[in-house]
């Protein structure tokens, strides 16, 4: 491999990776802070690629309005979500809440496919994010350059909120004791209210960059996704917004790096994030960057 | 009181045959095969429970298992001709050419196949708990089909087999009955008798509370472990039913979709009876056929109107929702079937116990 | 020898220390009782030798085996069975059944004499049956055995927890404060009973009991634990005046 396409496969590395980091991300703080795997977190992603396309094809707004909306609307059917689905749950067995995600998930699904027709739609790109760079002999599309840009702004402004404001030393009390959380006054239904909009609002833009990487949308194309980023957030320590990150690029990196290093490999790719997994919770059961927890007796 | 219930069971198990004989008679070939199609779901949400109901493990894994069981038991039951006509790509591997085994044996091997699975994937992954355990096992089931695509010239990759042939010898939906039902109920005599034993006490307390389970000498890990392989076990019989029921079978028929039908029928049942399992199965894949009618056209009267794809599974997603947020029990919470309901019928209806 | 005794048992979670070098000797068919205010480390004492935690150091000897690091299962079957603090019942299961439960690790059929119950899986079905029948009779709930556990008022609950652990033969039994939540004459009732099954089923007994009055009465040693650290060993009356135990109790002035 010359030095040239070790590049290319690194900057598509990095680019996919903070795909998956952005992802993983809103996976890791619902599980913080319910301990709760939301499976319907990938139909969440999905729906906000499908509000852009229509706000773009039907209602024929500019992109970056299109964008705005599906960030807003989708942060509201993420709240929408846990008040519906798991809100009822939240003192019962953890089977019946995973039931009940589970259900969730194929709820969205199937009304995706009434409401969105099953057939594969074509998103709309801007001609601006169509632009091919050439740095060097590498050359890379907009879309791969953005999306590292973006996740790090994301970033930095949820790292703000966490641990700069009230609301985020609320919702970090919230994941250490939930019990004792709500004894010191915390409005714990707000906090997670506040959570699931989050990670939506997250989810959502992670879903347009997607939608503008992979300009194909289909009501499941949530579902392997949305396995794989929660994937990455076990694999950095779910509950660890740094190791949902750390997850993201572990997976991005060593996808891309089994698509580079043999065609005959690529058609495994989809296994190579859950042979990771597996892996990694036998090696480290808490994850890279996750904290020991011994069930008291 | 032990002699009473012996004859119990053996009445139950006539009047079965006796229904089946009168069903094999009545039914027409189309209502036999929603019948069997059933009975084919009774094994699988059985085999689901036990993992999932009694043992308490939440495995997300049933259609990876019913993978194996299918293609093993297509493989081994295909004639020469017909898997030449499938592997056109790339010719399938010579050993497997010639070979073509009785029905009866090949499922058996296909059942046999997934506990090997099982046991190989069980060994790390029931070490881990709750949601790792969910997502590791729908993981291992993803890495199963991923496998299936990607082996050409074991199981013909993505373009699937075709032409299996169908349950028993002569190609009817009556005769399928009797190897369906059949199976159905050495299925449900085995697992009544396993969970009435003291390794079945052992599984409930596994699901009820495991430090204290493993503080009274239960080993965690063989015992889940057991399950998991008797389990899939039963899953692979499931699977390899499923495939020569449908004739055809490809990567995709083994989404995670087909573990979630099954979770469906095992929590609109109640999850932890067999009893519910068998009722929640006839009547979920009966009213699946008929809400067909939701994805195509329905005619009411002159009017004609256009069903849209998918709203079927629409229902069914929301009834899933509605029993788990509502009416968690299912339909009969971990009751079973006993004749003590009928002794107690006259006077008053309660709450059956296990007997 | 003695039954079971502890070498520098010592665990830390993160920076915490939670016991520190503890050294038990506990010796055959005696009563022994571990007390210490809230927090002094005795339920983790007892997990460590059950086995449920793993010691950062030290050692636990039974019967002159080294048992620290095995499994919980492991060292239930070499016979320490015992009793949880905050009562760990097979919740939605049947007062008859908890105790059944217990009976699995010694039943001693396979999986398959079970399923297609053979002659002699039906005989031992019988034996365990009327073993822990036996059982519930000694705690007094033979009468409620087909009942769902955590039907049961509080008291009963530890009695059937109580049973439940004696199911499984054990040679040491550990209680975890049985007395909680009894009112003084179910507390009196409770010294009773305990020496009893020590003497009918020849056991060894150790228990954390917070009600003084159970603890003087009936322990013949007992250790006292404060933050951590054993500050005191001794007969009841050897403990009740020692200066460093009152001190940690009422604290100092």
């Amino acid at each position: 491999m010359s030095f040239q396409t070790f590049l290319q496969h690194l900057v598509n590395g990095i680019s996919l990776g903070s795909l998956y980091a952005l992802l993983a991300i809103g996976y890791t703080m619902v599980y913080g802070i319910l301990r709760l795997i939301n499976f319907a977190h990938g139909d969440i992603f999905m729906l906000a690629t499908y509000i852009a396309f229509y706000s773009i094809t039907t209602f024929l707004l500019p992109w970056w309005a299109a964008f705005l909306i599906a960030i807003i609307l989708t942060a509201l059917l993420g709240i929408l979500l846990e008040r519906a689905a798991y809100r009822p749950l939240r003192n019962s067995p953890r089977i019946s809440i995973m039931i009940s995600a589970i259900g969730a998930s194929f709820l969205i699904e199937n009304l995706a496919i009434v409401f969105f027709g099953g057939r594969p739609k074509a998103f709309p790109i801007a001609p601006i994010f169509s632009k091919i760079v050439r740095i060097g002999d590498v050359s890379i599309s907009i879309v791969t350059i953005i999306i590292p840009i973006i996740t790090v702004i994301a970033l930095v402004i949820l790292n703000f909120i966490v641990n700069k404001t009230k609301t985020g030393m609320a919702m970090r009390a919230v994941s250490k004791d939930y019990d004792a959380a709500k004894l010191m006054g915390i409005n714990i239904n707000h906090i997670i209210s506040f959570t699931f909009g989050t990670g939506s609002a997250l989810a959502a833009i992670g879903g347009i960059m997607w939608a503008l990487k992979y300009p194909q949308l289909i009501p499941l194309m949530g579902v392997m996704p949305g396995l794989k980023f929660f994937i990455a957030a076990v694999i950095g320590g779910i509950g660890n917004i740094k190791g949902a990150v750390l997850g993201g690029f572990i997976l991005g990196l060593g996808e891309i790096a089994i698509v580079a290093s043999s065609p005959a490999l690529s058609g495994y790719r989809d296994a190579f994030a859950f042979i990771l997994l597996i892996i990694i919770l036998l090696v480290k059961p808490t994850g890279l960057l996750g904290q020991n927890s011994a069930e008291k007796v | 009181m032990k002699r009473e219930k012996v004859i119990q069971s053996l009445i139950s198990i006539a009047a079965v045959i006796i229904l089946l004989v009168i069903l094999n008679k009545v039914l027409t070939p189309f209502q036999a095969r929603i019948f069997n199609l059933g009975g084919i779901y009774i094994i699988l949400a059985i085999s689901m429970n036990l993992i999932n109901g009694f043992v308490g493990l939440f495995s997300l894994g049933h259609a990876g298992f019913m993978a194996v069981g299918a293609y093993t038991s297509a493989l081994l039951t295909m004639s020469r001709e017909a898997k030449e006509m499938n592997f056109f790509l790339e010719p399938i591997v010579p050993w497997l050419l010639d070979v073509q085994l009785p029905f009866p044996i090949a499922i058996i091997i296909g059942g046999l196949m997934a506990a090997l699975a099982a046991a190989l994937i069980g060994a790390p992954v029931l070490r881990l708990n709750d949601d790792y355990l969910a997502i590791a096992t729908l993981g291992f089931s993803e890495i199963i089909r991923v496998i299936f695509t990607n082996t050409q010239s074991l199981t013909n990759g993505a373009l699937g087999l075709k032409g299996l042939p169908y349950i028993g010898v002569t190609d009817s939906p009556k005769e399928a009955i009797w190897w369906i039902w059949g199976l159905v109920i050495i299925t449900i005599v085995f697992m009544v008798l396993l969970i009435n034993s003291t390794y079945g006490r052992a599984f409930k307390a596994i699901r009820e509370d495991e430090i204290a389970a493993e503080a009274m000498g239960i080993n965690l890990f063989k015992h889940k472990m057991m399950a998991f392989i008797i389990g899939s076990f039963f899953a692979g019989i499931g699977g390899a039913l499923l495939g020569h029921y449908m004739n055809t079978i490809d990567p995709l028929l083994f989404r995670y979709l087909l573990t979630f039908n099954i979770i469906l029928i095992v929590v609109l049942g109640g999850i932890g009876s067999i009893t519910s399992s068998v009722i929640s199965a006839i009547v979920v894949t009966i009213a699946q056929e008929l809400l067909r009618v939701l994805d195509g056209k329905m005619q009411i009267g002159s009017l004609i109107i256009n069903g849209v794809p998918g709203t079927r599974m629409v229902v069914f997603s929301a009834l899933l929702m509605l029993v788990i947020l509502f009416y968690q029990r299912g339909l009969m919470g971990t009751n079973e079937f006993s004749w003590s309901w009928f002794k107690k019928l006259p006077f008053k209806t309660k709450k059956a116990k296990i007997s | 020898m003695a039954l079971l005794n502890t070498d520098k048992l010592t665990i830390k979670f993160g920076g915490l220390t939670a016991v520190s070098a503890l050294d038990l000797v506990i010796n055959q068919n005696e009563i022994i009782g571990l007390i210490g205010p809230n927090g002094a480390g005795k339920t983790t004492s007892f997990n460590m030798i059950t086995g449920v935690y793993t010691p950062t150091s030290g050692t636990v000897v039974f019967e002159g085996k080294d048992i620290t690091g095995m499994k919980t299962h492991e060292i239930t079957k070499l016979g320490i069975a015992r009793t949880f603090q905050n009562i760990r019942l097979f919740g939605q299961l049947s007062v008859l059944e908890n105790v059944l439960i217990a009976n699995h690790m010694r039943f001693g059929s396979n999986l398959l004499s079970a399923v297609i119950k053979t002659p002699s899986y039906l005989k031992k079905e019988k034996a365990v049956y009327e073993k822990s029948m036996e059982l519930l009779r000694a705690v007094g709930l033979d009468d409620l055995k087909d009942e769902v556990c955590t039907s049961l008022p509080y008291g009963k609950q530890r009695r059937l927890e109580i049973a439940r652990a004696l199911a499984t033969d054990p040679k040491l039994l550990i209680l975890d404060e049985p007395a909680a939540g009894m009112n003084p004459q179910e507390s009196l009732e409770l010294m009773e009973f305990i020496r009893e099954i020590r003497d009918k089923y020849n056991l060894t007994i150790l228990m954390i009991e917070h009600h003084m009055a159970v603890v003087m009465g009936i322990c013949e040693r007992i250790y006292v634990l404060d933050y951590g650290v054993k500050i005191a060993d001794g007969t009841p009356s050897e403990i009740q005046n020692n200066q460093k135990v009152i001190e940690a109790y009422l604290g100092v002035e």
